[in-house]
């Protein structure tokens, strides 16, 4: 019966295979490559449909779209990969508004050569985050560009969701006398990229935290859904992202330096490199900012969520037009913490 | 971490800052100059300024080699990079600095340069290794603390036999830069800006050893206190340096004796004297040319001399008008007393030498200390 | 100038004359081309990847104790 002629002849070679220009054009090949490998581990019904789009109904209420290039090198790092941190940075993106995300779309920009074993743990891992989260992947694309245009593998990824009636979170709305809190230890992704690099060897068991943050955030807003400002500290870490959202709502932050959760770890490793972790990515915490009544609740319950349990109050808004955010130090003196200048080098200075 | 947190602690902080507070004088003014890019660092980071009564100031001087690196030196590196296909290793520091044309070491990468970044000199030396058939050349900077680990490099190059191996040398010296700075018109005049004592660089110091710095307390009667690089250091010496201006002293006292010994690494210093010698003279971005102030490698090791290989010219170029890094660095003027601070040059468009590099007084201000002075709630510990 | 960091020695490998330092859990290997005699259980302060010197345990006693001192001397309690 012709239902059970394979429909491709020969089997995809994932163990030594290597992507090649077929996989990108539109072919026999690429449809095997798709069907074997990524539908296989995105695994619902909407992307087995095969068509270029995804189809869903939405309840009535205000959507919420982001988008994110993954460009990352090293491509596999101690917790996780470019898949998994796709997959959390476009969820995480979408719940920093408050919304409940839905689904997801992945674009993938592979380079000739790239080798399909690799392919495949980068895919399986996008899975399991994607399911872990329950954010399914249903509708994606492929690409494949000549060797050397490439990095190995780009993915973007998009998400969807929706905002709860009577949410509105927005970089902008930070106001004197909100309470600036985290969600837990800062520098962790950065440092644990860094530790694979090339000519930056050094041995650690700092993992990236790289989670997805869409159910801590849930429960924060059903105790305070009157939370002003959500986001995640990734490139250029906490001290970047905070002055992002002074700028946003005209506003001053001060921060206690004695309060903000970096590991024992994290802090030697960039001691060895000459890097402040105010300035390294984070990739699973968020920062929020919240009116003062609401500090104490939203702490105890981000506290008792598996991701938030090193969370902690770090400073507090002010008046300050000019949008600075300073910094009382453990040393007991004063200073500001500036916008990142391009990306934080090692010093030997 | 042992040895890095004890000598952060707030308590003492507190103490010494009371101390200090105390003693110093308050019908004078005490102008301290630290000289080491690590020190400036420590006291913005940590916010040591405002832990001062108002009448003693930090005076940031020129010890931060990226910042007096002068221009054309970049652009040669640029060139073996772009002329001569070399594979060219940095450190982290270097890539950023604006060099001629607006490129930089960063953006020379992005148009596909092969510019490498490195932690260690043993990187550079891994990276030849591992590509016998290219040219590579280590971009060496940095005071005595720095020139060691160059000079290491060269010898293990040397017995390995490599033969694609050079340094491109850039060394600079400490005491030089003292003399330049303490005999400049602006210094030397009675009436002008003083400076009264002097920090003395800590890893420097733990290669050269205290002994150089006896020869600068002598001729120009100031005190100099070796100080180490964490803040309880700094203020530690900073009120050895307020008790020998109030007791009439001028000698060199060692603070960060956990590391620093009066004659130095011997070691270290033999390495490099049988590697490098003396410059007759260098220039110095800001300082102009400063006579026996740098380091080149000696004819034995030409081989691994990136000059000698590299059709390298000198390169002649100035800062823009207005800058006034030449009085910055001699701690004759402030940051805010430029007219291109904080309105043409910023960390992000640096224009001269003291913006350039994390360490340079007008980055360091910039970045760390811009406007605490203006809040009105100042910092008062006691 | 100079970053610099004490780091403790927690391994040598005498053929290659480098040595694994820890700093808090983190290790980095160094080379000691710079210092002798030394052991494992030492600190040595670390830059580029070099170790500049050892970190003497009874000078850094003795600065801890002179930074608490004078401030006891001035009758501030600790």
């Amino acid at each position: 019966m012709s239902a059970d002629l394979k429909r491709f002849s020969l089997e995809l070679n994932l163990r030594d295979g290597v992507v090649d220009m077929t996989h990108g054009s539109g072919g026999r090949a690429m449809s095997q490559l798709i069907e074997e490998l990524f539908v296989k581990y995105f695994d619902n019904d909407m992307l087995r449909q095969a068509n270029d789009q995804a189809t869903f109904q939405v309840p009535a209420g205000r959507m919420v779209i982001s988008t994110d290039g993954h460009v990352i090198s090293p491509l596999f790092f101690p917790g996780g990969d470019i898949g998994s941190l796709a997959v959390h940075g476009t969820v995480n993106d979408v719940a920093m508004s408050g919304a409940k995300p839905l689904y997801l779309s992945a674009s993938f920009i592979l380079e000739e050569g790239f080798p399909l074993a690799d392919l495949e743990r980068i895919v399986a891992s996008m899975g399991r985050a994607a399911s872990a989260a329950g954010v399914p992947v249903v509708t994606g694309d492929t690409k494949v560009v000549e060797r050397g245009k490439g990095d190995g593998v780009f993915i973007t990824t998009t998400g969807v969701g929706l905002v709860p009636e009577g949410v509105n979170i927005s970089g902008d709305l930070a106001r004197p006398g909100d309470v600036v809190l985290v969600s837990g230890t800062m520098g962790d992704h950065g440092v644990a990229i860094m530790s694979s690099r090339e000519n930056l060897e050094f041995e650690t068991s700092i993992k990236s935290d790289s989670a997805a943050l869409h159910t801590l955030i849930a429960d924060m807003v059903k105790v305070a859904p009157n939370i002003h400002c959500l986001r995640d500290p990734t490139r250029g870490g906490l001290a970047t992202t905070l002055n992002e959202l002074s700028h946003q709502s005209g506003v001053g932050i001060r921060l206690q330096e004695s309060s903000i959760p970096v590991r024992p770890a994290v802090k030697a490793a960039c001691e060895l490199l000459g890097l402040d972790p105010l300035y390294v990515a984070n990739e699973g915490k968020l920062i929020c900012i919240c009116p003062q009544e609401d500090a104490e609740r939203l702490l105890e319950v981000m506290q008792a969520h598996p991701l938030g349990n090193e969370s902690a109050i770090i400073g507090e808004v002010v008046e300050d037009q000019h949008g600075f955010v300073q910094m009382e130090t453990s040393f007991g003196g004063s200073r500001m913490v500036d916008w990142l200048v391009g990306e934080q080098l090692p010093r030997i200075c | 971490m042992k040895y890095v947190d004890e000598f952060r602690r707030q308590d003492l902080a507190r103490k010494l800052s009371a101390d200090i507070k105390r003693e110093a004088d308050p019908e004078r003014q005490y102008n301290l100059m630290e000289f080491c890019g690590g020190h400036t660092h420590a006291i913005f980071r940590y916010g040591v300024q405002n832990l001062m009564p108002p009448n003693v100031r930090f005076v940031h001087g020129p010890g931060c080699p990226v910042c007096v690196l002068p221009i054309g030196r970049i652009d040669n590196a640029i060139q073996m990079v772009q002329q001569h296909d070399v594979i060219l290793c940095s450190y982290g520091d270097m890539l950023r600095v604006p060099a001629s044309d607006r490129k930089s070491l960063l953006k020379v990468s992005a148009e596909g340069g092969d510019v490498r970044m490195v932690y260690s000199t043993q990187d550079a030396l891994k990276i030849a290794r591992d590509n016998p058939e290219r040219q590579v050349v280590f971009f060496a900077i940095g005071f005595e603390t720095t020139t060691p680990p160059s000079a290491v490099a060269i010898k293990q190059a040397q017995a390995e036999g490599l033969k694609n191996f050079s340094v491109f040398c850039n060394h600079v010296l400490t005491p030089a830069a003292i003399t330049n700075i303490l005999e400049s018109p602006e210094v030397r005049e009675v009436g002008s800006v003083r400076i009264d004592g002097f920090f003395g660089p800590s890893h420097v110091s733990s290669i050269i050893g205290s002994q150089p710095y006896e020869f600068f307390a002598e001729e120009f009667q100031r005190p100099v206190v070796i100080a180490g690089f964490e803040p309880l250091d700094v203020m530690q010496s900073t009120l050895m340096l307020i008790r020998q201006l109030n007791e009439g002293r001028y000698e060199v006292e060692n603070e960060y004796m956990r590391v620093v010994s009066r004659e130095g690494n011997l070691k270290a210093k033999g390495l490099v004297a049988e590697v490098m010698e003396l410059r007759r003279s260098f220039e110095w971005r800001g300082l102009g040319l400063v006579p026996y102030s740098a380091l080149k490698i000696k004819k034995e090791f030409a081989e691994f001399d990136a000059e000698k290989h590299f059709e390298l010219p000198a390169i002649q170029v100035n800062d823009i008008k207005g800058c006034e890094c030449p009085s910055i660095l001699r701690g004759v003027k402030r940051p805010t007393d430029c007219k291109l601070f904080g309105t043409v040059c910023t960390t992000e468009n640096p224009m001269g030498s003291c913006m350039v590099s994390s360490e340079g007084a007008c980055a360091a201000y910039w970045s760390y200390g811009r406007f605490t002075q203006t809040n009105s709630e100042q910092e008062s510990v006691a | 100038m100079c970053h610099a960091i004490p780091a403790q020695v927690v391994a040598i490998d005498e053929a290659s004359d480098m040595a694994t330092v820890s700093l808090d859990g983190v290790k980095k290997d160094i080379s000691l081309a710079l210092v002798q005699d030394v052991q494992v259980g030492d600190y040595l302060l670390v830059h580029v990847g070099y170790a500049l010197s050892k970190v003497s345990p009874e000078e850094a006693e003795r600065t801890l104790e002179l930074f608490a001192e004078m401030a006891q001397l001035d009758g501030v309690q600790p």
